[in-house]
């Protein structure tokens, strides 16, 4: 018999503790593969945040670091710096690399230091209970703004790609989804440009995920889906921010 | 040398090849030499956007196996106090230097040791403890990175060099007085995220949600910070046999207190000289013991009185334990110092 489909050797053989309908499953086997797929696995340090996906940790299956809360990009920088032929990506939430994490994103793009992150905007703060994030839309409800987030109170949602792309400094921003089939096949094909981009050290790249979140959100997972494409890319649109491959063709 | 340029040159012989700081004075002369050194001998020199962003630069060159340091002042020790303890908490080594001005806030850039208690009391949140020494001469600001990164890698935990704005500024004559090590001959060690080519995935963190786990893995911290209490605790004693009066002081104070010492040696007073080397560990056997014959104990710091504590641990206030400190950033002289020896020998009459 045939084995069409299993589990990335990239990912290890453990339960992951995520809710169902998470994107963070979908976007973690998308890595699992690709750190197989492209013979990296082997030379790969991964940064685990601090939130949902602290335990990122025990499920890729490579070097990983689990450093303070949004200073992956600063912990990345030491260890691409310290062994330059390392492959090196931080994986982080929107109130890691949004929220106190801003500093670090914002400089580590400004340096183009040749590193991968992948960003995970679910609009919430997850591991926490479901409090106010720096990317929570207008109006959306949370445990810190129940009446919904009022602009004047709280302020607007920060738009990552968007600020980073007034930087000249990174090669390559994008913003894609894991809502439906065929958004799980666009982020599969902007993190393999970003890994590879890491690997022809070319500099800084970015993948922005807009990942469901049901449990915070108060949705069925399914309801999560369909609210990403009613509200979430309204706000926070698709598409490459940066790609300096293409401005250099 | 200028102290500052001393330490760069110690940190470099010691074979680091990292260094991530963020300006701050008074201590912008090793930033600044360090950018020029590492471009020359091919090391790696980041200017970050912050000290937050520098002492994680060092987690992760640290964890990835090299050896890593920053210095900074005051100010920006204390943002970097988080990342400290994560290292601490993930059992790695790396070295940061504290020029230390005078505090707190953005208090001024004299010299003072107002961050004793910071420095070895852990300084961050959680249970542990850094590694400190304190040097007082540019010839041991040279010498102590590299005994700094020997012991930070014997026991898997950060070091820190406590100096001051006097030490950085100050010139003196160095000697290089062993040999540059080549970072190439230093070992992989056990932790270092190299990439997992033919071993087990490595992990290096400070957490664990396991019931009871991170209970067991402080156990197990403690340990290793008894062996270090045991082991290696440094200090030099001058004149202490027979005296009728032992002066404690670090850094900055010893120098001066070794100037008072004179001048009371010169009247045929009986003064003594202990100055701790390791803060962290603190030298407390040697105070234990000369607590059972010394009377009167004398500490000078430049601060309102933090070491004083652990000398009255150390002592078990058998002795009487004198006090003399100037804080935000005063410095004492050697004749203030002698009025307060005066003061105390007349009265021990």
């Amino acid at each position: 018999m045939t084995q069409l489909f299993g589990r990335p050797q990239g990912l290890t053989d453990v339960l992951q503790r995520y809710c169902p309908g998470c994107g963070h499953g979908i976007v973690h086997r998308i890595i699992g593969d690709l750190l197989v797929k492209l013979d990296i696995r082997e030379r790969a340090v991964g940064i685990a945040p601090v939130g949902c996906s602290v335990f990122a940790d025990e499920y890729f299956n490579c070097d990983m670091i689990q450093p303070p809360h949004g200073r992956g990009p600063a912990v990345s920088t030491g260890i691409k710096r310290a062994r330059p032929d390392s492959f090196v990506f931080s994986y982080q939430g929107d109130g890691d690399l949004a929220a106190i994490g801003t500093a670090e994103i914002v400089h580590a793009a400004a340096r183009n230091e040749n590193i991968t992150i992948i960003f995970i905007n679910n609009a919430i703060f997850g591991m926490t209970g479901g409090q106010l994030a720096p990317t929570t839309l207008p109006g959306m409800k949370s445990t810190t703004s129940v009446q919904g987030r009022d602009v004047k109170k709280h302020g607007y949602p920060i738009k990552i790609c968007e600020l980073l792309a007034g930087l000249d400094g990174p090669y390559y921003l994008v913003r894609t989804a894991v809502n439906t089939p065929k958004h799980v096949i666009n982020t599969e094909k902007a993190i393999k440009t970003a890994f590879v981009n890491q690997i022809e050290n070319k500099g800084f790249s970015m993948v922005e995920i807009l990942s469901m979140c049901p449990t915070n959100w108060g949705l069925t997972p399914i309801q999560s889906k369909k609210w990403i494409d009613d509200k979430m890319i309204k706000y926070f649109p698709l598409g490459e921010y940066r790609n300096r491959a293409k401005e250099e063709k | 040398m200028y102290g500052n340029h001393a330490i760069v040159e110690g940190v470099i012989a010691a074979g680091c090849r990292f260094f991530a700081g963020y300006p701050i004075t008074p201590q912008n002369e090793i930033p600044e030499l360090m950018s020029i050194r590492m471009n020359e001998i091919g090391g790696v020199f980041i200017q970050t956007e912050s000290e937050i962003a520098a002492i994680n630069m060092l987690f992760g060159a640290a964890a990835a196996g090299k050896r890593a340091m920053t210095s900074s002042s005051s100010p920006g020790i204390s943002l970097m106090q988080e990342g400290i303890s994560y290292i601490a908490g993930a059992d790695i080594p790396v070295l940061v230097v504290n020029v230390v001005r005078g505090g707190p806030g953005l208090g001024n850039i004299a010299p003072a040791q107002s961050d004793y208690y910071q420095a070895t009391k852990g300084g961050g949140h959680g249970d542990y403890f850094t590694i400190t020494l304190a040097p007082n001469s540019a010839q041991e600001l040279y010498e102590f990175p590299k005994l700094a990164f020997e012991l930070a890698e014997k026991y898997r935990n950060p070091a820190l060099i406590l100096a001051d704005g006097l030490l950085g500024q100050m010139m003196e004559p160095v000697e290089f007085t062993y040999e540059a090590v080549d970072p190439d001959t230093l070992p992989e060690p056990s932790y270092a995220l190299s990439g997992c080519k033919g071993r087990e995935r490595r992990v290096v963190r400070s957490y664990d949600l396991k019931p009871g786990k991170l209970e067991e893995m402080n156990w197990q911290r403690l340990k290793k910070y008894r062996k270090i209490q045991e082991a290696e605790q440094r200090f030099e004693a001058t004149a202490c046999d027979d005296a009728d009066l032992v002066i404690i002081a670090y850094g900055t104070c010893a120098r001066v207190c070794d100037a008072a010492v004179r001048i009371a040696h010169a009247k045929g007073q009986k003064v003594g000289l202990l100055r701790p080397i390791t803060l962290w560990p603190f030298p407390n056997k040697i105070m234990a013991d000369m607590s059972k014959k010394i009377k009167n104990f004398l500490v000078v710091e430049m601060n309102m009185g933090q070491m004083i504590d652990d000398v009255r641990l150390a002592t078990e206030c058998r002795s009487k334990i004198h006090f003399h400190g100037r804080p935000g950033g005063g410095v004492p002289t050697p004749p203030e110092i002698y009025e307060k020896i005066q003061t105390i020998l007349g009265g021990a009459r």
